[in-house]
């Protein structure tokens, strides 16, 4: 099916969060029946070498979740997760080697790279390094400019629409001929921003925005960005590892490990209630900035088995506490738990029992 | 979290890495160097005190003397004027070589670099043709195209090609990696667009180090040839066939080899050490901003 | 408990690590005194441009030569029998054999201080060799010991193995190993479990204290996380472009901090009194200042919400707001 240049995009305007996320029942289904992005059964595979028997990375192998609009979806989990990967496979900047992507309805997973260009506008990342992520040779304006061109956006008040949007991110309009070098990391990360707010998107895959920023400027980008959030109704994935940042800014969480999707649900019941026993260790391993809070510290054992050759069935079942012979029979299927709160896990029953 | 991207400044500040570039004491000297033999050359026809050309048998084999400077050659013709016209024609060449193999090396490796099909065969390519000494390539080419200025020049474009292409393939591969590279992907930038504007641009740094030194090998090597006799037809004063012609009056009249050979080794070293300079301000000078 | 009953083992007092460069003088550190008891984890907090590595460099006597140089303040160090040391004025022979056998530092990367071309065997057997001698199939049977202390499963196998073939958290517990291999009573830790997933970093943590519960050693933990500093800390000395700005109890620190950076940074991470009280984060306005040009007087002031003309004019000092919790302002404590 192709798409031609599409009318502005659908939902531009202010949405409370709240009531989308705690609105009645039938007013919260219609809403989730129509999510913005929905993941099927998403894999990706590298392979590591040129024979057609290269070992495989199994970055991603079968993950499925909706983001619904308007909201803050947080994707996190550790490293060899298969979070990055995700992120990146949504906008296909890494090919997917199976599994279907539908955005605002339409499958994007068979499109060409000249069919996908329209969606483009409508979907946008903002990268983790502020350093490497704007090219040293650009000005400012010439980096936000070149994504106005691309889409012949605003190509008769150029100019103004640059300065528009550097104030919209809070920097100083007056920059514009400046080069990245010249820019703090907090200020080239909103540059980034901006850039990825030039094409008017309704979707904005963050990841790991902050990361790499000290804690005091993660606090201004992490406030920008639930602003811009608000203001312009966009609607977001923020890959992250620091689980107090996603517990603050996301409305709903995907837990990942290892390629696989372990937990997901809204933020509150998941770091309340969590049910899958990776979660559990997840959270209580995240160290907490108060040294009075009690701690239950449940402790993994080994390390995080390679992504070429993961365990059988779940692959948790490795590091599992509650690990058992019936965890390596098969991939455990997501079980709905409550309202949008789906777990992976075959020995939930017998493990809450315990 | 700093991540070393190939040798590039900002964008914009210019001065800045000319007056790094100046701060070292080897570069500046090297810099006035240059500029003083460039100009020379290019005002060749002003500041020779004698036409080159003009044979005065009377005067043959003259040492330096406060007429001629660097004494005359076998033909009587002053040595100074020579050196000085065959300056311009040794630098001439150099710099067209670089040109040459800039052309091709960049659009060789940029192939090389963007496209992993094309890397394959390209790459070999680059191999095989460094698998020659420089030299005898250049003394086969030459042979093959025959000997004139303009095959010199061919010849040599080619053989400092890979050398070239093989720095941008480097530089290309690791640019392409880089967040900006997918953030223009993710915009749906062209793909002639990634690589004219956000990859050759960037590339700029390890092009103009490469440049200097194929510049200093280029004149090295076009001196060589002629020396050997395969290179530009003996008459046309270059250093090299300067040198040349005066291997027979080495021990009586040593100055006509003496000089040019100077010329050579100013020249080169020049170049060299403002490659040197130019790869130490652009690559740390990188790391330090981030 | 004053001061004087807490048994001090390294004493910093007025430290001062300037690096000297073609585009002026960096004073990375300008003015850092905290005191380390036996026992006990001092973690030292700060984001980029604090100094705070800067210090444990300049203790371990491991600054980037000529750039980088002590120009003031002294290190005293308590070795294993009872002699002071000044390592700020130490002969490089003095602070070699101080250096591994009685103060030791792990790195963030576990990978650069790794030597890649020897086994992990060989490197820890090396550092036993080198301080305390003796044969070299003893020295590696004290590192398969080190190895199993540090909870490396089967010891007697990875002894032989290379870092390459390990993981991250496997290599920093070699790193530890290879650190507690001469039983020092310091241990310098720099940022050593930043790069490392959440999961790793609570087995790393829960090492690292059951380590020094059984050794009595103290730990200067370096780091930029207040999670962590909650975690694993018993005193907390708050760094800001150079200098100690606040020095408290862990307790003390995070229920009643005085100085307003220390209080900014509380403000801009997500708590769970924040998350419950649904506020938003209060990020600190402004930027770290470059070390190359600092603010005349408090060097915090640019960005202090409680700032005053006064705060310019000296820099403040470090004093008691109440007893052992000391602080650098003069809006907080009397001068």
């Amino acid at each position: 099916m192709t798409d031609t240049l599409l009318s502005p995009p659908a939902s531009t305007s202010i949405t409370d969060r709240a009531t989308t996320a705690g609105g009645s029942g039938t007013a919260r289904a219609a809403h989730r029946a129509a999510p913005l992005l929905r993941v099927t059964d998403l894999k990706v595979h590298f392979p590591t070498g040129s024979g057609r028997h290269a070992p495989v990375v199994r970055a991603v192998d079968g993950v499925s979740f909706d983001v619904p609009r308007n909201t803050i979806v947080g994707l996190v989990g550790e490293s060899g997760s298969g979070k990055t990967t995700t992120g990146r496979a949504l906008l296909k900047l890494v090919a997917a080697t199976a599994g279907r992507i539908e955005f605002d309805g339409h499958d994007l997973s068979s499109l060409s790279e000249k069919q996908m260009l329209p969606w483009r506008r409508r979907m946008q990342i903002v990268f983790q390094d502020p350093y490497a992520s704007l090219n040293p040779r650009m000005s400012v304006a010439e980096i936000i400019g070149e994504a106005l061109d691309t889409h012949k956006l605003a190509q008769d008040r150029r100019e103004a629409r640059i300065s528009e949007l550097l104030e919209r991110v809070g920097l100083n309009a007056d920059h514009r001929t400046r080069y990245p070098h010249e820019f703090s990391g907090g200020q080239r990360q909103r540059i980034g921003i901006a850039r990825a707010l030039a094409v008017e998107p309704d979707f904005i895959v963050a990841d790991e925005p902050v990361s790499a920023l000290d804690v005091s400027v993660q606090a201004q980008v992490l406030n920008l960005l639930q602003d811009l959030q608000r203001d312009l109704g966009l609607t977001m994935l923020f890959v992250a590892h620091d689980l107090a940042v996603v517990d603050y800014l996301c409305d709903e969480v995907v837990v990942m490990y290892l390629g696989h999707i372990m937990e997901r649900g809204p933020t509150r019941e998941v770091y309340a209630r969590p049910r899958h026993p990776y979660t559990r260790a997840l959270l209580s391993a995240a160290p907490v900035p108060d040294p009075r809070a009690p701690r239950s510290r449940i402790l993994l054992k080994g390390d995080i088995p390679s992504p070429i050759d993961p365990p059988s069935g779940c692959v948790f079942r490795t590091r599992c506490p509650h690990a058992a012979d019936i965890c390596a029979q098969a991939t455990p299927p997501a079980r709905s738990m409550g309202p949008d709160h789906y777990v992976a896990c075959v020995r939930l029953d017998e493990i809450d029992a315990s | 979290m700093a991540m070393a991207l190939p040798s590039t400044a900002g964008g914009g500040d210019r001065w800045q890495v000319l007056r790094l570039l100046v701060a070292r004491k080897t570069v500046l000297i090297s810099l006035i160097v240059l500029v003083v033999l460039i100009a020379a050359a290019l005002l060749a026809p002003y500041v020779s005190p004698f036409d080159p050309y003009k044979l005065s048998i009377m005067n043959r084999l003259k040492g330096p003397s406060s007429v001629h400077w660097f004494g005359t050659d076998d033909f009587g013709r002053d040595v100074f004027s020579r050196v000085i016209h065959g300056g311009r024609l040794s630098l001439m060449v150099g710099f067209s070589v670089v040109i040459l193999a800039s052309v091709l090396g960049i659009a060789l490796g940029l192939i090389a670099g963007f496209f992993r099909r094309a890397d394959k065969f390209v790459s070999r390519l680059i191999d095989a043709m460094m698998a020659f000494p420089d030299i005898l390539l250049a003394i086969a080419l030459v042979a093959a195209l025959g000997p004139s200025l303009i095959n010199v020049i061919i010849a040599l474009g080619i053989v400092y090609t890979p050398r070239l292409a093989r720095v941008v393939r480097a530089s290309t591969l690791v640019i392409r990696e880089l967040p900006f590279v997918e953030a223009a992907r993710a915009l749906g930038v062209p793909t002639y667009r990634i690589v004219t504007v956000h990859v050759l641009r960037n590339l700029i740094s390890p092009i103009l180090v490469q440049g200097t030194f194929i510049f200093a090998y280029a004149i090295l090597a076009e001196a060589g040839l002629s020396f050997l006799g395969v290179g530009v037809s003996p008459d046309i004063p270059t250093w090299g066939t300067m040198i040349n012609s005066g291997q027979q009056y080495m021990g009586q009249a040593d100055w006509i080899m003496i000089f040019p050979g100077i010329a050579i080794v100013l020249s080169v070293l020049s170049l060299q050490l403002l490659g040197d300079g130019l790869r130490d301000v652009l690559d740390p000078r990188l790391r330090k901003e981030l | 408990m004053t001061a004087s009953s807490r048994d001090i083992v390294l004493s910093v007092d007025g430290l001062k690590t300037w690096f000297h460069s073609r585009d002026g003088v960096a004073k990375s550190v300008d003015g850092v005194t905290f005191d380390l008891a036996r026992g006990e984890t001092l973690a030292i907090v700060g984001e980029s441009g604090s100094g705070k590595s800067v210090t444990s460099l300049s203790i371990m006597g491991l600054l980037p030569k000529p750039a980088g140089r002590i120009e003031a303040g002294k290190i005293l160090f308590r070795d294993r029998g009872g002699k002071h040391h000044d390592l700020a004025q130490a002969s490089a022979a003095t602070l070699r054999r101080i250096r591994g056998a009685e103060i030791a530092m792990i790195f963030q990367e576990p990978m650069t201080s790794l030597n890649p071309l020897y086994t992990v065997g060989d490197q820890i057997a090396e550092a036993v060799l080198q301080h305390e001698g003796g044969s070299h199939a003893a020295a590696l049977k004290r590192a398969q010991e080190m190895l199993e202390r540090v909870e490396i499963p089967a010891a007697a196998r990875r002894v032989n193995e290379y870092p390459h073939q390990m993981s991250g958290g496997m290599r920093q517990r070699v790193m530890i190993a290879l650190a507690l291999a001469c039983n020092p009573s310091v241990l310098i830790a720099d940022e050593p479990t930043t790069a490392l997933d959440v999961t790793v970093q609570a087995q790393i943590l829960d090492l690292l204290r059951r380590l020094q519960a059984e050794s009595g050693m103290s730990i200067l933990f370096v780091t930029h996380n207040l999670g962590v500093v909650a975690e694993i800390a018993h005193r907390v000395a708050v760094m800001y472009a150079g200098r100690v700005v606040e020095d408290a109890g862990v307790y003390d620190l995070f229920e009643r901090p005085t100085h307003p950076y220390t209080r900014g940074l509380l403000s801009c991470i997500p708590t769970a009194a924040l998350l419950a009280s649904r506020e938003r984060l209060q990020p600190i306005p402004g930027n770290v200042p470059s070390v190359l040009a600092l603010p005349p007087g408090c060097t915090f002031a640019p960005r202090c919400p409680i700032a005053e003309p006064a705060c310019t004019q000296a820099v403040p000092e470090l004093l008691p707001v109440w007893p052992e919790h000391l602080a650098r302002c003069i809006k907080v404590t009397p001068q």
